[in-house]
């Protein structure tokens, strides 16, 4: 396919590229959808767990007599119940495959067991868990367990976890130290930033971020014992993922006697593709009483037990020319993995982040090195843009930065440095190649939109009302469409990324479309049946789709990375293909003439020249259901199944633009405008993007401007619930002005790529370039995240940071 | 003890522990998961029912408190698999939902907005927006929500919906979005 840019229309003219609306939403709006905790199986008992309460400390013993004894407590089970249950693995280890192989199994020193046993490294780590009849009787239960602990020095910093004397969280990883990991040229970075005419510094914190998708976390797990087989119901964005790590790697139970089901799923934005404890506890404990397990979390208990997100310092510097030319970035980031590495968290904080830092930009000599610690937290993992927010929030800074150093516009330095469109693909040094991009239309787009030239005037106007009126501009490259499995294998990712899809027609003319994606609120039901439609040619309504139950589905890895629409989509419109074809042969045979002349148009085939000579949709769907006077080589029915391994990622990029007021007396920071222009390439359904996009960006603005995950010196999570976690209410944010380029990915058949959370990657820079603009001239040069009213109202006194 | 509710119209009798939650009772004891759980807090509105009228937050009611209430839950807007209330097919319009799960706690809680302002003036963006700060959502940014009052306003009074974007186009009523 030809990379073509502006406002092209999308792939196939017919329903796809419609803003159809979402199927999913009418029984969102009854509340008749099925949660994971509105599972209510016949007999089921409820489990609850004891989380560690201290950050770090031996166990030195755990009585649960009085526990059992307990009205309506069937079992309480510690980690000498589960010794023959191995870790959870990390898939994620960056460096490549070699490092899942011995001397470690699955390449994961510091690996989380199911319970811990002998030394807690978080608070909330699980220690024990009580399954009782109902879910009160459990959570009574927890109070009577009597843990005797020794505690031992807390750290919860990586750059400190890895000073020397620093408290050692795994005997088997010195140090702390899970991966040094680095990408780019170091030796030509360095000489470019020393003989530079200008360099610009900063030290960046990016602090660590907690997803909560408004569902937390839960899971039922029911064994049959008359047929050996386990059916596991889960919060999960990744059912096949999770069967296979589970089966495979955790219980050592045949991959075939294990069943996963997503059912609805209420948010995730990353979390939720990660194994946790509580998945094989409930299997194990159904297996042992006979009965269906039941487990969902509280808030409280998701804040200190779901990964958590972000987590960088970092120290970054950006050459460049006098007149605005960049010619070298360089970062070291210190990650913060938390006390366990999560599923895939070590590849989020190094290849996801690292690679990304060059943005758009178009830079001779790049760098990037990660030191990836453990610590006494949350263990880290996704969360919405993950790695390639923190990517654009350093890049977007510096240039802010080395703008204001040089006095030249901030825009103008970014459309001096974006990467020209006639270098595309365009290999950015990192690790990365681009595979399509206009970026000067889009950042010019964005820069009209917004209004940017009015800013200078809007800005005293302000001033008359105390206000301060900043504006801040971010551009973002966000890797997505994980991807290549290959490709995956190099960056150290146990296991292929490929997706599927199967489509069967029925006699009646019906299809059905199964894929191994699993939606998280993406109303994936609507938009992959225009996909099939669209091929077929036949009408969206008649196209059923199952996905979300490994029973059901074909093989796949879920949703992450915003990776359905250009990996699980074009599997459906492949395998669309191939029905096609196949009623191209068998159309040839029913309408007696040879297959050149069959022409498949509109859902129905018919003789070139002659569309009286015709068959509908309907009718081969019967024809080939019965099988009639088919020749040997062609078989009878239409089902079809495709596995889409793409040759590369795709890569998404846009340009954002915040305009904030800041109040002179209280220090509030309020976004009164943003403008956001994205290019995802082609794009299946405009109204569920459009929907994506808005909420992506509003995440973005709570970090810049509330959520922060708060330990305090002893590792007490202090932001462990909705009172103490700020996330943006309505009143928080405005509307937005909203625009998009389209530039067709090369890598799938669509044109498509990732949209549903790369918005996420560049408000908080924006935001943040907004605030320092408006502080400028007080001589701030930069303001750590979140911006509170408090950190700008000293800095309006003129305190420092 | 022994209480009386009344449940979407209907008459509940039962008996129930003094520190028994509202929406325990509706969940667990009436079968009634429309009313979803998001925190433990009172924070996000996920649970938000209508007592005597007024949308509360039903984690934070204790089920005898509510003795002898009139209670409406989700369920209670429309029969199963049934037409759309007019609040929600503006929602819909909108695409106000994503992942769902903040969906029911919107829905009665925005009821209570659209009843209240019915005949009245139509309540402002930022009005919508400030009886919107009991519930959170972390899908959808909360535009479409505020555009499907918007509609849903629109529509009890009869009027043109004016000013209203297409669905996924230009919100003209302020500086809104285009399509993306
Ligand atoms: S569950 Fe009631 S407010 Fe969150
Ligand atoms: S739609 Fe997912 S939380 Fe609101």
């Amino acid at each position: 396919m030809t990379a073509v840019t502006g406002d092209a229309p999308a792939v196939g003219g017919g329903v796809l590229g419609q803003p159809l609306d979402s199927r999913e939403d009418p029984q969102l709006l009854r509340g008749e959808a099925t949660y994971v905790a509105d599972i209510d199986l016949p007999g089921t008992a409820h489990m609850a767990i004891l989380g560690s309460p201290v950050a770090h400390a031996k166990i030195l013993s755990i009585q649960t007599k009085a526990a059992e004894q307990l009205p309506g407590v069937l079992k309480v089970a510690t980690a000498a119940d589960f010794t023959d249950v191995m870790p959870l693995p990390c898939i994620w280890i960056p460096g490549g495959v070699e490092s899942h192989f011995p001397p470690h199994p699955y390449g994961l020193p510091g690996a989380r067991p199911v319970l811990t046993g002998d030394t807690v490294r978080h608070v909330g780590d699980p220690i024990a868990v009580v399954v009782a009849e109902t879910p009160r009787q459990a959570a009574a239960a927890l109070a009577a367990i009597a843990v005797e602990y020794e505690p031992l020095p807390v750290v919860t910093r990586a750059d400190e976890a890895l000073a020397d004397g620093a408290p050692q969280l795994h005997e088997a990883v010195p140090g702390n130290l899970n991966a040094y990991w680095t990408c780019g040229d170091k030796d030509r970075t360095d000489a470019a930033i020393a003989g530079a005419e200008v360099t610009v510094e900063l030290d960046l914190v990016n602090q660590r971020t907690i997803n909560s998708p408004i569902e937390p976390r839960g899971a039922v797990g029911d064994y049959n014992a008359a047929t050996g087989e386990y059916t596991l119901y889960a919060t999960t964005q990744g059912p096949h993922n999770h069967r296979f790590l589970l089966s495979a790697l955790v219980l050592g139970i045949p991959f075939n006697k294990l069943r996963v089901i997503a059912p609805t799923v209420g948010g995730s934005f990353g979390t939720k593709g990660y194994l946790y404890p509580d998945m094989a506890l409930v299997l194990l404990l159904s297996k042992a009483l006979g009965r269906p397990v039941k487990w969902v979390d509280t808030r409280t208990g998701l804040m200190n037990s779901t990964v958590q997100g972000r987590d960088h310092r970092q120290h970054v510097t950006l050459a460049g020319t006098r007149d605005g030319r960049i010619t070298a970035v360089r970062c070291t980031s210190y990650a913060n993995l938390g006390a366990y590495p999560s599923t895939i968290g070590p590849g989020v904080a190094t290849a996801l982040m690292g690679r990304s830092i060059s943005g758009m930009y178009d830079i001779d000599a790049a760098f990037c090195e990660v030191y990836a610690a453990f610590t006494n937290t949350v263990s880290l993992g996704a969360q919405r843009g993950s790695g390639r927010a923190e990517a654009a929030f350093l890049m977007e800074r510096l240039v802010d930065r080395y703008a204001s150093e040089i006095g030249m516009d901030p825009a103008a330095v970014r459309r001096k440095n974006l990467v020209p469109k006639e270098k595309f693909p365009y290999d950015n040094g990192l690790g990365w190649t681009y595979d399509s991009g206009n970026y000067q239309l889009n950042f010019d787009k964005a820069i009209e939109l917004s209004g940017y030239a009015d800013m200078p005037a809007r800005k005293a106007e302000a001033r008359t009302r105390g206000k301060r009126l900043g504006v801040g501009l971010a551009t973002y490259v966000a890797i997505c469409g994980v991807g290549p499995s290959t490709r995956m294998s190099q960056e150290g990712m146990l296991g292929g990324t490929w997706e599927s899809a199967n489509i069967r027609v029925h006699p009646t003319g019906e299809v059905t479309v199964t894929v191994g994606s699993a939606s998280t609120g993406q109303s994936h039901g609507t938009v992959f049946a225009q996909v099939a439609a669209d091929e077929l040619g036949i009408d969206p309504d008649t196209v059923q789709v199952l996905e979300g139950d490994t029973q059901k589905a074909p093989y796949g890895q879920g949703t992450y990375g915003s990776r359905s629409y250009s990996m699980a989509a074009p599997a459906v419109a492949l395998t669309a293909r191939k029905i096609k074809g196949k009623l191209v042969r068998a159309g040839a045979v029913f309408l007696g003439v040879p297959e050149d002349k069959v022409v498949y148009a509109g859902g129905k085939v018919y003789e070139e020249g002659n569309e009286e000579n015709t068959k509908t949709f309907a009718e081969l769907a019967m024809a080939m259901w019965y099988g009639w006077g088919l020749p040997p080589e062609i078989e009878p029915a239409l089902d079809e199944t495709t596995h889409f391994d793409p040759p590369d990622f795709n890569y998404p990029f846009g340009t954002h633009v915040a305009v904030v007021e800041i109040d002179e007396l209280t220090g509030e920071t309020e976004v009164v405008a943003y403008t956001a222009v994205d290019d995802a390439g082609n794009i299946g359904n405009p109204k569920i993007v459009h929907g994506q996009i808005e909420g992506s960006i509003v995440h973005g603005l709570g970090q810049a401007l509330m959520e922060i995950a708060e330990y305090d010196e002893n590792g007490l999570l202090v932001s462990a619930d909705l009172g103490h976690y700020a996330l943006p209410r309505a009143a928080d944010v405005p509307f937005f002005t909203l625009d998009k380029t389209v530039t067709p990915s090369p890598h799938n058949p669509l044109g498509a790529k990732g949209a549903g959370e790369i918005a996420t990657v560049p408000p908080a820079a924006a935001v943040v370039n907004a605030v320092v603009d408006a502080l400028a001239d007080l001589g701030v040069r930069h303001i750590d995240m979140p911006v509170t009213p408090e950190k700008v109202w000293r800095r309006l006194r003129g305190e420092s940071q | 003890m022994d209480i009386t509710l009344k449940v979407n119209g209907r008459p509940e009798q039962f008996s129930a522990q003094p520190n028994e939650l509202l929406v325990e009772r509706l969940r667990d004891g009436l079968g009634l998961t429309g009313t979803k759980v998001g925190c433990d807090t009172g924070q996000c509105g996920s649970c938000v029912v209508r007592l005597d009228g007024r949308s509360v937050k039903s984690c934070l009611v204790l089920t005898a408190a509510a003795a002898g209430s009139e209670v409406a839950t989700i369920e209670g807007v429309t029969t199963p698999g049934g037409e759309l209330s007019g609040l929600q097919e503006a929602l819909r319009q909108e695409h106000g939902t994503q992942c769902g799960f903040c969906t029911p706690g919107m829905v009665m809680a925005l009821g209570e907005l659209v009843d209240s302002t019915a005949g009245g003036a139509a309540p402002t963006e930022p009005e919508i927006r400030e009886w919107l700060t009991g519930n959170l959502c972390r899908c959808t940014g909360y535009h479409s929500v505020v555009r499907g009052v918007q509609r849903a306003c629109a529509a009890t009074r009869a009027e043109a919906p004016a000013g209203l974007p297409e669905a996924g186009t230009v919100a003209a009523s302020t500086a809104a979005g285009q399509e993306v």
